[in-house]
């Protein structure tokens, strides 16, 4: 079967090419924002929620490129769900994004008072959340649904986490109603990387959709 | 039961009347799929000994438009020649297999060739409006044929076949021009007149726009939607973008090792442009092969 569109393959190459580097901003932004949160930088907060910016525009770049070989090139069956997948998965980096500019607002509210605790557990959502974007772009550049699958039940780990952090954060509140506007900075903070898990997941779905033209919810989150 | 509108018997004799009219308007109220309007069963078509059609079998839907697609060669006009018995009219070409139309082989021994093709009407590649007519005697050409000459109601079918067709209000105070004076998309929509003013059952496209420029080109393709109110419509065309805005189901065919035209993919036209099921119809309708 002889390859005839060498020009459109290239195109959407180099399209995909684009989508992994938004992810890679994206990531970048929420590695630095939970690190600013951990060490209370607020020059580096100003930065993650200035280069929002920057992934914002990729979005609609990527968009653009989208609507354009649509116009052009008429694509059809997995060409077309390929499209399709990276117009939705877009949104949802811009969205990651747009969490990780959250967390950089609340190191500027919080400012420099004393974090109520040592953060172990933000941290380690971070990670956690992390991989399962890393996991669901690499997913997607292979094709994989098994990996696709497996990544998506990763959220319930995070979803954990939360609930976790969520209830410690409350006994602190409890105990000393004056860490109740720090601990919910943190709430928020936790609940901004419990979205983001729930985003990989999405990227996990279209995945799914690419490879079998089916559009189902994986699990639906408990948030 | 055999009602025999194909026999012989039936051609010198009363007016057909349009068959199925009841189980078409009842398909309307219930959802559930009606009897095909044409079965193709183990069709194997050749043009002496080189087999043109190796063992298609499909049901097409009434009242429906469905495409015919595939790269050159695989078949596909073949198929709808063999729909309305055209094929064997080229010389050493013979088929074998079941065609049933409205439950009916046309390929039966006492079937005649001429009855089918007065049912089951052809628009063709080029528009090929009679030269020597005029406008109206070119829609009502074959009603006469079949013996009427009522002015009345040749008028009327004449006006309604145009209506039909979208073209009444370009033509209808030029009815006694030359039909070969009509634009080609004008004279492609005459030739679809021609066709439904013998109130087909069955309408083949082969390629009926491939002639045309893209404004008479839409034209046309609106037209079909509309037409498929009233007609099973079976088009053929190299342009997959038409297939995928005027059918409601697509059949992908492809050569086989032997470059015999097989039938690889049938489906609803939405399944088989956004997830079809065979590698090969993936690659043809994505433009990596064919």
């Amino acid at each position: 079967m002889a390859t005839v569109r060498t020009l459109f393959d290239e195109e959407l190459r180099e399209l995909q090419q684009q989508l992994l580097l938004m992810g890679t901003l994206v990531d970048s932004a929420i590695e630095k924002a939970v690190d600013c949160l951990k060490r209370l930088d607020e020059t580096g907060a100003r930065e993650v929620m200035a280069n929002d910016v920057v992934i914002n525009q990729k979005r609609l770049e990527i968009e653009d490129r989208v609507v354009q070989i649509m116009a052009t090139q008429q694509p059809m069956a997995s060409d077309l769900r390929l499209l399709i997948a990276v117009l939705r998965i877009v949104v949802d980096l811009e969205r990651m994004g747009d969490h990780a500019e959250g967390i950089g607002k609340i190191v500027l509210l919080h400012g420099q008072q004393p974090l109520v605790k040592p953060l172990i557990d933000i941290p380690r959502m971070s990670i956690k959340a992390r991989e399962m974007l890393h996991g669901a772009l690499e997913a997607f550049s292979r094709r994989d649904v098994d990996a696709s699958l497996r990544i998506a039940m990763d959220d319930d780990e995070v979803d954990a986490l939360h609930d976790q952090i969520f209830h410690e954060l409350l006994v602190y509140m409890l105990r000393d109603p004056s860490t109740i506007e720090r601990a919910s900075y943190l709430m928020w903070a936790s609940h901004n990387l419990e979205r983001i898990a729930d985003r990989a997941t999405n990227i996990c779905e279209q995945t799914i959709y690419l490879v079998t033209g089916k559009m189902e919810e994986i699990n639906i989150s408990k948030y | 039961m055999r009602n025999a509108r194909y026999t012989k018997a039936n051609m010198m004799g009363e007016e057909i009347r349009p068959i199925m009219v009841t189980v078409r308007e009842s398909e309307e109220t219930l959802e559930a799929p009606s009897a095909p309007a044409v079965t193709v069963e183990h069709l194997n078509a050749y043009y002496g000994t080189f087999r043109a059609l190796n063992d298609v079998s499909l049901e097409i839907r009434a009242r429906s438009v469905t495409a015919v697609i595939g790269p050159s060669g695989c078949g596909k006009s073949t198929l709808v020649r063999c729909i309305n018995r055209m094929h064997e009219v080229a010389p050493g070409a013979s088929a074998s297999g079941r065609v049933l139309v409205s439950g009916e082989d046309i390929y039966a021994p006492d079937s005649d060739p001429v009855q089918v093709r007065r049912h089951i009407g052809m628009v063709f590649q080029k528009p090929n409006p009679f030269p020597m007519m005029s406008v109206w005697q070119n829609v009502v050409a074959g009603l006469r044929l079949e013996g009427i000459s009522d002015k009345k109601r040749l008028e009327e079918v004449a006006e309604r076949s145009l209506r039909k067709a979208a073209l009444w209000d370009e033509v209808k105070d030029k009815l006694h021009m030359s039909g070969a004076a009509l634009s080609g998309g004008q004279q492609q929509r005459l030739c679809i007149a021609r066709a439904i003013a013998m109130e087909p059952e069955v309408l083949l496209m082969d390629e009926p726009c491939s002639a045309l420029d893209p404004v008479a080109t839409i034209k046309i393709e609106d037209l079909i939607r509309e037409l498929r109110e009233s007609f099973t419509i079976i088009i053929v065309t190299h342009n997959m973008q038409q297939a995928a805005r005027v059918s409601d189901r697509t059949a992908f065919m492809l050569m086989d090792e032997e470059r015999a035209g097989q039938l690889i993919e049938y489906g609803s036209t939405a399944q088989i442009f956004t997830n079809p099921q065979d590698k090969r119809t993936e690659g043809y309708i994505t433009g990596r092969f064919g």
